[in-house]
């Protein structure tokens, strides 16, 4: 392992700049540590804290040097991999034909600063996307990922009893754990250690070398929740007539926030649109919420028309049949949909009161 | 490149400020288009030109709140093939609806020295209340590019879309940091249609819900986030009670806060 001093931090940020990378990073914006553009490391959340709890998130001031001494806000690398509105195509009316317009070029990204939780997510949206979206798959691999280990998780994330943190241990080109004065830093892929031998590092001390460890046994420590999935799926199929479904439906808004942080959450709509003249013609995909009664309107009726069903449809397809489905959990543990439901509706209690009554209501299947 | 006439568009008025209206005068660059692909025949907030219908596409902004306008609306969906109520009071009733709640007749003999002069309703309504509509654009006001996107879709033949998710769903899309929960901020996104582009919640304000209710909502459990907040059931109920108060989903959720918890729970077992 080697150690980066924080003049070696502030290059190697301006190194994936110089290279032509757009640096996607942590920054603060209106009350919260935000993913956005940044242009170096002035730009991070540097002596900022958080405090989080269902449906509440505030900054704090820690009054200390530290760049990620914080639990992750609202975003994710999915709104810069999946774009909440992309435009797919756009076709103009020339003579007899339809020309179409491509996108223009897009640079490549640098995420900075994605946790552990963060880089598990972008593994799950890997197996919706990759084989089926060019767009996405184009941007996925032009992109490079520096990981910052969690030391503050925050009072609502579940990363360690996910298995996906929150020590980074893949999805990254670069690997950083915050230490005073600097980091340790590890490279994982060809690209992390070509990145890596530009810019000047020392090899880390056995003192540092531990820090590290330790890091980790503090943050798996502090976690504020945690998730059991003994027997996922099983578990949920067979309480899908549960009494809780009704109960916790009485709290959902249905506003689809929780499936908006979710960082693996990849329900989307397909819009087209027409301009007034008839000439041009767009197809745009957009974010949309399992949540959304509309979603499920199909051949002239709502399939899912009762907020319980929604909100059992969301639960089950994320922790049960995502399973099925992808092979893995829908769920890394991040906690989003926790901090950010505006009534505070916890997954981790959900799961626990249907384990605790586990049959109260036998599902008969012939 | 159309073979076909353009298109006979009307837009009028009933008890309403105008400024929907406006969003069409005021659709800029998208005007000149605009002009190219219909024919606004009656619009008399732009032209004294006025021609008689039948039109194929009437825009109807304002309430209906005098036995007048009652009359006129049914007029003009006579001569309408498609009838759009454009903005709160066409489609709620707006805030003038306020006056629902109290005895119109007092407020007849308090304002006017001549109260046999007035003839009104006794509750201002929205269009739909008389005539049958074919599509709602709601806001205050509603949104120029809502309205564009709904005459473009009807221009090239297919129904407009017009979402009725919340608008959450469209502050997420936008990456706004949630102000109820960063903030601690009372906000109607969570029970309120999108459509605004969540324009509230950009200024770090929240939404007071002039879209209208959006897909069935859950203003219960809003309210009570509400009450935790710090608000009391009175203020809590006068946030329902706005723009869009008259909107049954509003109305009654402003009810049941004002009737209390106990009468509540009284009013919903049978």
């Amino acid at each position: 392992m080697r150690f980066l001093d924080h003049q070696g931090f502030e290059r190697l940020l301006a190194t994936l700049a110089d290279d032509g990378y757009e640096l996607v990073g942590p920054t603060v914006r209106d009350g919260a540590i935000v993913l956005d553009r940044i242009e170096g490391a002035d730009d991070l959340p540097r002596g900022v804290g958080e405090e989080q709890g269902p449906g509440s998130y505030r900054l704090t001031s820690r009054g200390d040097g530290r760049y990620f001494a914080w639990a992750h806000g609202p975003d994710s690398a999915k709104r810069f991999l999946f774009p909440a509105r992309e435009l797919l195509a756009r076709m103009r009316r020339e003579g007899g034909a339809f020309a179409v317009e491509t996108a223009p070029d897009e640079r490549p990204i640098a995420f900075v600063g994605l946790r552990s939780c963060d880089l598990h997510a972008v593994a799950v949206q890997d197996r919706v996307f990759m084989h089926a979206d060019p767009g996405y798959r184009r941007r996925r691999e032009a992109a490079v990922f520096v990981g910052v280990d969690c030391a503050e998780p925050g009072a609502t994330c579940f990363c360690a009893s996910m298995g996906t943190g929150p020590r980074c241990t893949e999805g990254f080109d670069v690997a950083l754990t915050e230490l005073e004065g600097g980091f340790v830093v590890q490279a994982a892929t060809p690209t992390g250690e070509a990145l890596l031998a530009r810019i000047e590092t020392r090899e880390a001390t056995e003192a540092e070398v531990e820090a590290v460890a330790e890091t980790e046994r503090t943050a798996v420590a502090a976690m504020g929740r945690q998730m059991d999935e003994w027997d996922m799926p099983a578990l949920l199929y067979r309480n899908r007539l549960h009494p809780r479904w009704k109960e916790v439906a009485s709290r959902c808004l249905a506003c689809g926030n929780c499936t908006s942080v979710c960082p693996t959450c990849f329900c989307h709509d397909i819009v087209d649109g027409v301009s007034l003249s008839g000439d041009v013609a767009t197809r745009t995909r957009e974010w949309a919420s399992c949540f959304s009664e509309e979603y499920s309107w199909a051949a002239g009726a709502v399939v899912r028309a009762s907020r319980e069903s929604r909100y059992r449809q969301w639960l089950t397809h994320k922790f049960a049949s995502w399973i099925d489905q992808f092979g893995t959990s829908g769920c890394v543990g991040c906690g989003r949909c926790i901090t950010w439901c505006p009534v505070g509706i916890d997954v981790t209690e959900e799961v626990a009161a249907i384990r605790a009554t586990d049959g109260e209501v036998e599902v008969v299947t012939s | 490149m159309r073979e076909r006439a353009k298109p006979r568009v009307a837009v009028f008025k009933m008890a309403s400020c105008d400024g929907c209206q406006l969003q069409l005068l005021d659709a800029e660059e998208a005007l000149l288009e605009l002009a190219g692909a219909i024919d606004i025949v009656n619009f008399a907030e732009a032209s004294s030109h006025i021609e008689p219908g039948p039109y194929d596409v009437t825009l109807v902004e304002g309430s209906v709140s005098t036995p007048e306008l009652e009359e006129q609306v049914k007029q003009i969906r006579d001569q309408s093939r498609v009838l759009i109520t454009i903005g709160a009071c066409a489609t709620s009733g707006g805030v003038q609806a306020l006056r629902n709640l109290a005895d119109t007749e007092a407020f007849v003999r308090t304002v006017y020295p001549t109260p046999a002069y007035v003839k009104t309703l006794e509750r201002s309504h929205p269009i739909s209340d008389f005539v049958k509509v074919d599509y709602e654009l709601t806001g205050c006001p509603i949104d120029r590019g809502e309205l564009l996107g709904a005459l473009s879709a009807l221009l090239a033949g297919s129904a407009p879309r017009l979402s009725t998710s919340p608008v959450c769903v469209e502050c997420k899309r936008r990456g706004y940091v949630c102000v109820v929960v960063a903030r601690g901020e009372p906000c109607l996104g969570p029970v309120t249609r999108t459509g605004c582009g969540a324009l509230c919640p950009a200024f770090g304000r929240g939404c007071y819900g002039c879209f209208g209710p959006s897909q069935p909502p859950n203003t219960e459990a809003l309210a009570k986030r509400f009450i935790a907040l710090g608000l009391t059931p009175k203020q809590a109920a006068d946030k329902f009670r706005f723009i869009t108060g008259w909107a049954p989903a509003f109305r009654e959720a402003a009810d049941r806060l004002e009737r209390g918890p106990r009468s509540a729970k009284e009013g919903a077992t049978p």
